[in-house]
């Protein structure tokens, strides 16, 4: 892509009196961390080449307290809440698309009981609902013709709230082998992220969680690993490192790997 | 009424009282959690109810263990019906007093019981080489030394002893019956056992041989009975209870907690005054309860009962990243050392009165901050367990308990909070850099 997307914020949108189809949170690691930032550029293209009429609250969004709640720091956790849901509220919004599943999670699950209720989709949700609708086309025989695909399932979006099929059939439309790990789906292996996990060192032990899940993914033989959360995207990348697969094992997003194969 | 009689009689209520007493003293201490309300959805819960605990549908995720259980499972609950002959028959000195009138019928209930403990027979024997002589990891873990894995094999013990006495009274009973040239009864093991194992025998032996089945029987039902409140056996009769009160909603859904949510709602409340005096206490007995737990008593009643539902079976750990990659945390081991610090708890109150300190805690005496803090939340042991039970929703509120009471944090953590209360991130980054990225090429 070269053209560059002017992504508008609620408060422009607000301003000229539009309200959108549904917000884009795109959550601390997508707005912060230099890979994960590729993720949300990817979901940006998407959703702009789609015609999703959109917005993000730019420098009003703030960390949802997924990790503040999962170490323990529940005062934490509500006063970021309360504040994003005031935001939230205050622009009346109905429909999230989230680009982490731990943001999806939260805001779905969480909020609802501090008086933020809204329909929130995780990102391979609403690109799923984009290939059905005929809005998003993948171009035949692209970057992923032919090649092995294993999708790591977020421990956010899979077990905690039980959805598998999604990015599974977005992948389908690859042209690529779809190989699963011998732990997927319910039974798949956390990443090591988890839990505030990401924010320290792990405990001692005889191995990293992420090295663990690195081998259930090389085991596959696949030329990608697919994720759908930031942090596992991190995981993932630096277990493949550590086995020096960099150069034949890639970790994308699959709403990278959307856009790429759809040529956006 | 006979000697023999008198004794039954004797013996089944003494039994029957032990073990109402037990499950009492077990109620007793799980009602000492805290409230939490799972009254809603009645239906969902009667189905998952049937679906979970008598439909063992998670059991089945692993087929092999799950088809040895199943014939241990139904060998018990059709067991049953027998035992009402067998206190009708101990009571009034009756012989087999539903055979007569129940004809057919009562053959076929015979010889389900039989056959369905042929299979239970199998199946506790490939259990005890399972436990002892395969090298599964779920059973040698660390936590399953010493009573955990007497435990774990007396019941089986128990159950092999328990069908031996079954086939001693019917097989003893049908060699009597040919002897006394009566037709047989036409079970299908007993009339082939019986001649096999007690063919020749004089009428005495045989008569003898019948009667410590039938003693011995029963006696096996009454220590087993009086077994399961002191054992992870106790899982027969609370798994149904257990799955029903189960957490139904999402499993990445965590509690948010209504105590915080006054005091953080007053804060983004402007309508609230700062400087009112706080209103008065309803009660000001009663102490502020703690923010998440440190002992069994900040735990919610749910949690407790998980505790004794938990049938140490191990699919949680083995299912768990921080376990499997050698991390002192083992959500098995959270669910056991819940149940022995209630336990011990329990005796404290029933000794020294509700409410007595005994200056240990979960926190501490039973579970390490190391366990408690290699948590990923990852719901994997949630997802694994055939009985619906939650370790993370312990391990979330020891977790609080610590932040929020002790500010006690690994000190990476506590550098995240500042972050996200300084920056609206977890990481140290300006809030006003979060939209930078759309400007990036
Ligand atoms: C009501 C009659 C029941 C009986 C007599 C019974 C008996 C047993 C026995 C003897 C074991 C030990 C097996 C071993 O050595 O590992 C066992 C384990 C177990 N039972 Fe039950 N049980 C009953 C009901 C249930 C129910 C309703 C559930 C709910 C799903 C359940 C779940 C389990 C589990 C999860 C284990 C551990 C199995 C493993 O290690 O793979 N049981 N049970
Ligand atoms: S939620 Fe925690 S205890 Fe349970 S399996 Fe995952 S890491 Fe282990
Ligand atoms: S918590 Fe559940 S899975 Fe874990 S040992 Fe107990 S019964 Fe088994």
């Amino acid at each position: 892509m070269s053209e560059r997307i002017n992504v508008p914020t609620m408060q422009e949108l607000m301003a000229k009196g539009e309200s959108p189809d549904v917000l884009f949170w795109v959550g601390c690691a997508g707005s912060f961390d230099d890979r994960a930032k590729k993720i949300t550029k990817a979901v940006v293209k998407i959703l702009h080449n789609c015609g999703v009429k959109y917005a993000v609250l730019g420098t009003e969004e703030a960390c949802t307290g997924d990790p503040a709640k999962r170490a323990g720091n529940e005062f934490l956790f509500q006063m970021q809440a309360f504040q994003n849901i005031q935001i939230l509220n205050g622009y009346e919004i109905k429909k999230i698309v989230t680009g982490c599943p731990h943001c999806f999670n939260t805001i779905k699950n969480e909020y609802p009981g501090l008086g933020g209720d809204y329909e929130v989709v995780h990102h391979t949700q609403l690109i799923q609902d984009l290939i059905n609708a005929g809005k998003l086309k993948v171009k035949e025989g692209g970057a992923f013709k032919g090649k092995r695909i294993t999708f790591h399932d977020p421990c956010y979006l899979g077990r905690a709230n039980e959805v598998y099929e999604a990015p599974r059939s977005v992948l389908s439309r690859l042209d690529a082998e779809l190989v699963e790990m011998k732990r997927c789906k319910s039974k798949g292996l956390c990443c090591g992220a988890g839990g505030a996990q990401m924010f320290k060192e792990a405990e001692p032990g005889n191995k990293e969680v992420n090295i663990e899940r690195t081998e259930d993914a090389l085991e596959t033989k696949a030329n990608f690993i697919a994720t759908g959360c930031p942090f596992c995207n991190t995981m993932m990348t630096d277990g493949v490192k550590n086995f020096n697969k960099e150069e034949e094992v890639k970790i994308m997003d699959i709403a990278e790997m959307i856009a790429m194969a759809a040529d956006l | 009424m006979s000697v023999s009689g008198i004794s039954f009689v004797i013996l089944s209520v003494v039994a029957l009282s032990l073990f109402v007493y037990n499950s009492l003293r077990i109620r007793n201490n799980i009602n000492l959690g805290i409230d939490v309300d799972r009254s809603d959805s009645f239906n969902s819960r009667i189905k998952t109810t049937v679906l979970v605990a008598l439909g063992q549908k998670k059991m089945f995720k692993r087929p092999i263990s799950a088809l040895l259980h199943l014939f241990i499972y139904v060998a018990f609950v059709i067991t049953q019906l027998e035992l009402i002959e067998i206190f009708v028959d101990g009571i009034t000195g009756s012989h087999r007093a539903f055979r007569v009138s129940l004809g057919g019928l009562y053959t076929l209930i015979i010889n389900s019981i039989e056959i369905v403990s042929v299979l239970a027979f199998v199946a506790t024997l490939i259990f005890l080489i399972r436990r002892n002589l395969l090298k599964i990891p779920r059973f040698t873990m660390s936590e399953m030394t010493g009573w955990p894995k007497l435990d774990g094999n007396l019941i089986l013990y128990f159950e092999i002893l328990l069908i031996c006495f079954i086939f001693m009274m019917n097989g003893g009973d049908e060699m009597l019956q040919l002897e006394n040239g009566a037709e047989s009864y036409g079970f299908v093991i007993s009339s082939v056992v019986g001649p096999l194992l007690f063919g020749g025998l004089t009428p005495e032996a045989l008569h003898l041989i019948e009667q410590i089945g039938w003693w011995g029987h029963i006696s096996m039902v009454f220590l087993f009975l009086n077994y399961l409140p002191i054992s992870k056996h106790f899982h027969i009769l609370l798994a149904f209870p257990n799955v029903y009160y189960s957490n139904l909603r999402n499993k990445g859904e965590l509690n948010n907690m209504q105590s915080v949510k006054k005091e953080v709602s007053m804060m983004f409340d402007p309508s609230a005054d700062p400087y009112a005096t706080p209103a008065e206490p309803a009660n000001t007995e009663e102490p502020p309860a703690r923010f998440g737990a440190k002992d069994v008593v900040d735990l919610n009643w749910v949690n407790l009962l998980n505790a004794y539902t938990c049938t140490e079976c191990g699919r949680c750990s083995s299912s768990c990243p921080a376990n499997q990659t050698g991390k002192k945390l083992s959500p098995r081991k959270i669910m056991m050392d819940t149940r022995d610090r209630l336990e011990e708890v329990g005796r404290n109150y029933r000794k020294h009165g509700v409410g007595h300190e005994d200056g240990k805690s979960l926190l501490g005496d039973y579970i390490t901050e190391e366990e408690v803090w290699a948590c990923t939340s990852c719901n994997a042991c949630v997802e694994e367990c055939p009985v619906n039970i939650d370790p993370l929703s312990i391990i979330i509120d020891l977790r609080r308990y610590l932040v929020m009471e002790e500010s006690k944090s690994p000190s990476e953590l506590t550098t995240m909070f500042t972050n996200i209360e300084n920056n609206g991130a977890p990481w140290q980054f300006s809030p006003m850099d979060r939209f930078n990225w759309a400007a990036e090429e």
